[in-house]
């Protein structure tokens, strides 16, 4: 197809480039520096979507940000890229997109049915319609609405793309590089300030790149370019295309996305695809510009109605004609520059002005120019179906209320204007208090509440010597005050035409007896008739309105249609807008890729992985490894086909038999010093440890102040002054915080310092009949006997050639021994350990074991401490001291936690020995009792047992003292089953605890 | 993201801390007869004021002090940030 909407010359591409492009299947041709948008309307296709809820044929609206209906699918590289802006996606070659909203393609649309009985699409249509009958909900309206909406569709593969995150700091963060921004940025600089300028589009200047104006002695554009390219070259200076300042936040934190690669065919490599700026600033300047407003009429979302400033934008930047035959509508003096645009490039336009006798120097030039204008004129309708063919219009009565003498006129495109409105998204997400200029007809920023100030066009500043003056002055005073420089910039003297007064009318009564369609909210279907019912049904709220009716909804947040609607409501409830108010603007200002907000936190590095000094160890013995907090540890070692049940049977048996060892590295270790240390730990632990001997370890549970369990573990007096407590691995953290509050706030006087120590030791866990055996043959130097090495002793010895700690402490309730050496020599240790350990039969257990071990002792873990049980719950009462006083004491005694049928953790045996008992199961009275059945308590961690061979389990269960040698049931809706059961002792093996002592 | 000035360290990114709660509750005395009524306020009753509120917050991840910032809890301004022995 050839480009029969392209000028011969002009615009800022590069015609040397030619890049072919597809859309929709067919190929076409464009140049580089062209946006998918531009190259398309270059080939005449102006149909490109369907809208969201009547599939109405949609094209082009805007040609940037704002731009409400071009959203199309991307292809690039093989990875799908919904909900992309033609107007914003630069084109390269082979690119591939196809149209969104429409089956079975854009020019067909099955769902185009919704426009004909828009009637029984109100506002409000999903609220009212579906809630009868409310079985119909999930099974068939939901799944029908789900497939009907939403634009893109998204890829559910892995993205291979690479995202990133930067955080960044500077004195000022400028977002936008038209006038106000390039001032402002310039000034600054020259006071030597850091300063970050970001610009959405790829290139910068803004408005200067397409008005008609004179800087010093060069055009706008001229003048943009050079200092731009004065910028790049200054070291405090950071330039930034195709990045949107999308947020902003509390203490002056703004987010950016920048989209590195989405412009080039393939991401290079070492690149990533966008990447995610976390921009601390100490100031702000937001020169954000305008964008400007629709006026409303009949039809006014046929494809071929557009802003006028995008038809320029077209003409001046891409060489694009919109149409050949342009109608421009306008209620001010910006469509005028279009028109005269049109003229000069021989095209004629017709001008419908609003306005009965508007006089300026831009509209004397159209005159000048001999263009066809009409005052006192508006659109009525546009006609034609997937493209405007001619329109319908009148004149308007001076009172705005009337039309007459309607009538058809043939055009191809109808460029609206409706004047500007500010863009004032960032400054209201700082938290300004915007006000209403009456002036503008709209809200600018007012009374700051982060260190931000709006310029230009955004702060409704519309010439551009005001802007440059205050911009330049803006810029040096901020930065004046940071960097205490102040180095003058002279204000170039400026050229321009000067405006008139706009007209506030921008909706355009319906005629007689016609039902047309006025849209205010292009991107969601929202239409004059469907403001007036939310109103008429009592909404009154702006924001009600807005949730009611979806008017600024979707990825454009209302960039084009906000004011209009607000502009309706305060006509028909006959306020003023400022008294209507605005809705919340909230971040993001334009959509944002998930992938950029995840960055490189994704899959394996969502959380750091932590690993032992022994983990090659394991990884090269079949170790299968499981996630402990972020530590990777074995789950079990697998030999030949074994599964997890047999491989973890076998390990803990053969610790019950023989002797087993364990990585325990991950457990929490605190470094305790200081005289005041034994008084500390007395006041954290339930028991007492003012006695506790020099060499000895001893076993101790801490609380939190409401007297829930917080944590377990042993502590080791190393010396007089010096303690080394363990903690549970996933408590580690916690637990230390913990412990340095008090000591901060609480019991200052307290002389004891605290510190971890997790990484700084490898830990080995011997267990099983056969460990002091091993013991002995690791330290043939010590005294490892019963008497030499007494239950939780503690020595220090030399394992050939490394010093090391040994804690006679068990986890799994055999004769068992833990031995720490510097992470360094954990690998070294752990091999000397298994070689030493061959002729008693070792071998490693992993996290399954060790749960089976400690099951069936009765030992209580991280599933009983769950946060919601107290020392007694957990059989733990033995250790809560009567005579002193310790964090959490005084809640033991609330009344809940006395009450004579307090839960406790028990024993759980299924009566035909053989089924499992699946964890979180309840247990029950009655299996047959009605739901919802009252639950005893629940089962909290279960095995196999290996000392009696069948399945054993401990529950936490209302009045668990009482309910020794009762048969309940437990039940587990998930797996659906019901077991019958018996309680025992949650001491299953050794209640007596003689095996440790052994 | 706050940004908090910890007394010790310096400016630094929220995200560098963990929040502790109200930093007016004191803890009842050791060995203290306490009531029940005056326990259940120490360990479960807090204020959430609207504006003004002195509060504890850790810098876990830089020096591992408790600091207390006087924080507006409407618009996020800081006032002051103090460290763990030092009063408003």
């Amino acid at each position: 197809m050839s480009e029969n909407f392209r000028l011969d010359k002009g615009g800022l591409i590069n015609r040397n480039k030619k890049i072919s492009f597809n859309f929709n299947g067919k190929k076409y041709f464009g140049y580089e520096g062209d946006t998918l948008a531009s190259a398309l309307i270059a080939n005449g296709v102006h149909l490109v979507g369907r809208s969201f809820k009547y599939h109405r044929p949609r094209g082009f609206f805007g040609a940037g940000v704002d731009e409400p209906y071009a959203i199309v699918q991307m292809n690039r590289n093989n990875e799908v890229d919904p909900n992309v802006r033609a107007t914003e996606q630069d084109l390269f070659e082979g690119l591939e997109a196809k149209s969104v909203n429409c089956w079975p393609n854009v020019d067909f649309d099955i769902g185009a049915i919704n426009n004909f009985l828009n009637k029984f699409f109100p506002a409000g249509f999903y609220y009212k319609t579906f809630m009868w009958p409310k079985s119909f909900w999930y099974k068939v309206y939901e799944p029908i609405i789900r497939k009907a909406a939403g634009f893109g569709a998204a890829s559910i593969k892995h993205d291979k793309e690479r995202y990133e995150h930067k955080y960044e700091y500077c004195d000022l963060l400028i977002t936008g590089s038209g006038p106000s921004g390039l001032a402002s940025a310039y000034a600054a600089a020259q006071n030597g300030a850091k300063v970050i300028l970001a610009e959405d589009k790829s290139r910068f200047g803004g408005s200067l790149l397409t008005s008609e104006v004179t800087i010093g002695n060069q055009s706008g554009q001229e003048w943009a370019e050079k200092i731009i390219s004065e910028l790049k070259l200054m070291p405090n200076v950071v330039v930034k295309n195709r990045s949107q300042v999308f947020g902003y936040y509390d203490h002056n934190m703004l987010v950016m996305s920048e989209r590195i690669s989405d412009h080039l065919p393939k991401t290079k490599k070492y690149s990533p695809k966008q990447r995610l700026w976390y921009i601390r600033a100490k100031e702000v300047i937001i020169s954000s510009g305008s964008i400007e407003r629709p006026l409303v009429f009949g039809n006014n979302d046929t494809p071929g109605v557009m802003l006028s400033s995008a038809a320029k934008e077209y003409l001046k930047i891409y060489g694009v004609l919109v149409g050949k035959k342009p109608l421009i509508f306008t209620n001010n003096d910006s469509g005028y520059e279009t028109a005269i645009e049109f003229k000069k490039n021989g095209i004629d336009p017709i001008v419908l002005d609003t306005r009965k006798n508007p006089n300026s120097e831009i509209i004397k030039e159209a005159k000048d120019l001999n263009i066809n204008i009409k005052f006192s004129y508006v659109v009525v309708a546009a006609k034609g179906y997937k493209k405007v063919k001619s329109a319908d219009i009148a004149k308007i009565s001076e009172d705005k209320k009337n039309i007459s003498n309607i009538e058809n006129i043939q055009c191809d495109c109808i460029c609206v204007s409706g004047f500007w409105t500010p863009t004032i998204h960032l400054a209201s997400q700082s938290g300004n208090k915007t006000k209403f200029n009456e002036k503008i007809d709209a809200f600018i920023p007012s009374q700051s509440k982060q260190k931000e100030t709006t310029l230009g066009a955004a702060n409704g500043i519309f010439t551009l010597e005001e802007t440059l003056k205050t911009s330049f002055k803006k810029g040096s005073e901020l930065s004046k005050q940071i960097t205490k420089e102040d180095n003058k910039v002279s204000v170039p003297t400026v050229v321009e035409k000067k405006s008139s007064n706009h007209d506030k009318f921008w909706c355009v009564p319906l005629p007689e007896g016609k039902n047309y369609k006025r849209f205010l909210d292009f991107q969601n279907d929202v239409a004059v008739s469907d403001i007036q019912l939310a109103l008429r049904e009592g909404y009154r709220s702006i924001e009600h309105v807005k949730r009611y009716t979806t008017l600024g909804m979707a990825t454009d947040q209302g960039k084009t249609s906000n004011l209009n609607g607000l502009q309706m409501v305060s006509d028909v409830e006959n306020k003023v807008v400022p008294q209507v108010g605005h809705t919340t603007f909230r971040p993001p200002y334009t959509p944002v890729s998930i992938g950029a907000i995840v960055g490189r936190e994704i899959g394996k590095h969502s959380k750091p992985t932590r690993k032992s000094p022994m983990h090659y160890w394991h990884e090269k013995n079949n170790a299968v490894f499981v996630d402990a907090g972020v530590w990777l540890r074995p789950r079990y070692y697998k030999q030949g086909n074994e599964n997890l049940f047999e491989a973890s049977k076998r390990e803990a048996k053969n610790v019950r038999q023989n002797v087993g060892v364990c990585d325990v590295t991950t457990l929490g270790k605190i470094d305790i010093k200081g005289p005041d240390s034994a008084e500390f730990l007395n006041r954290v632990y339930t028991n007492a440890w003012l006695k506790l001997p020099v060499g000895k370890a001893r076993y101790g549970v801490m609380l939190r102040e409401d007297g829930i369990v917080m944590d377990d573990g042993t502590t080791t007096r190393i010396s007089e002054n010096h303690y080394h407590m363990t903690t549970t691995t996933a408590q580690a953290a916690n637990v230390l915080s913990h412990l340095e509050y008090y000591l901060q706030l609480v019991w200052p006087e307290l002389n004891v310092n605290v510190v971890s120590s997790t990484e700084q030791w490898a830990g080995a866990a011997i267990a099983g009949p056969n460990s002091r055996n091993l013991l002995k043959k690791l330290f043939p130097d010590l005294n490892v006997s019963n008497e030499g090495l007494p239950f939780m002793g503690y020595m220090e010895g030399n394992l050939f050639g490394v010093n090391a700690k040994i804690y006679r402490i068990s986890f799994s309730g055999e004769l068992a021994y833990e031995v720490n050496v510097e992470s360094d020599h954990g690998n070294y240790m752990w091999e000397k350990i298994m070689e030493v350990g061959r002729e008693f039969n070792i071998q490693p257990y992993g996290t399954e074991a060790l749960s089976t071990l400690r099951i069936e002792m009765g030992h209580v873990a991280g599933s009983e401490l769950d946060g919601r049980t107290i020392p007694y719950d957990n059989s733990l009462d033995g250790l809560v001291s009567k005579k002193k006083d310790f964090i959490g004491k005084r809640s033991l005694s609330k009344t809940a936690y006395i009450t004579k049928d307090r839960q406790k953790v028990v024993g759980v045996i299924p009566l035909d020995k053989k089924t499992s008992i699946p964890e979180g199961s309840y247990i029950v009275k009655d299996a047959k009792a009605k739901l919802p059945n009252p639950k005893l308590g629940h089962v909290s961690a279960s095995c196999w047992s290996v000392e009696y061979d069948n399945p054993f389990s401990l529950a936490i269960i209302k009045d668990g003292k009482n309910m020794i040698g009762q048969k309940l049931f437990a039940m587990s809706p998930l797996k659906n089953k019901i077991i019958p059961v018996e309680i025992v002792s949650s001491h299953y093996v050794d209640p007596k605890g003689e095996r440790v002592r052994s | 993201m706050l940004h908090i000035k910890c007394p010790h360290c310096g400016l630094r990114s929220q995200n560098e801390f963990s929040y502790g709660g109200d930093a007016t509750v004191k803890r009842p005395e050791l060995n203290k007869e306490v009531s029940d009524q005056d326990w259940d306020n120490f360990v479960y009753l807090r204020k959430s004021p609207r504006g003004k509120h002195l509060e504890l917050w850790q810098h876990i991840s830089g020096c591992r002090q408790w600091i207390k910032v006087e924080r507006d809890t409407l618009t996020h301004e800081i006032f002051k940030t103090l460290k763990a022995n030092e009063e408003v």
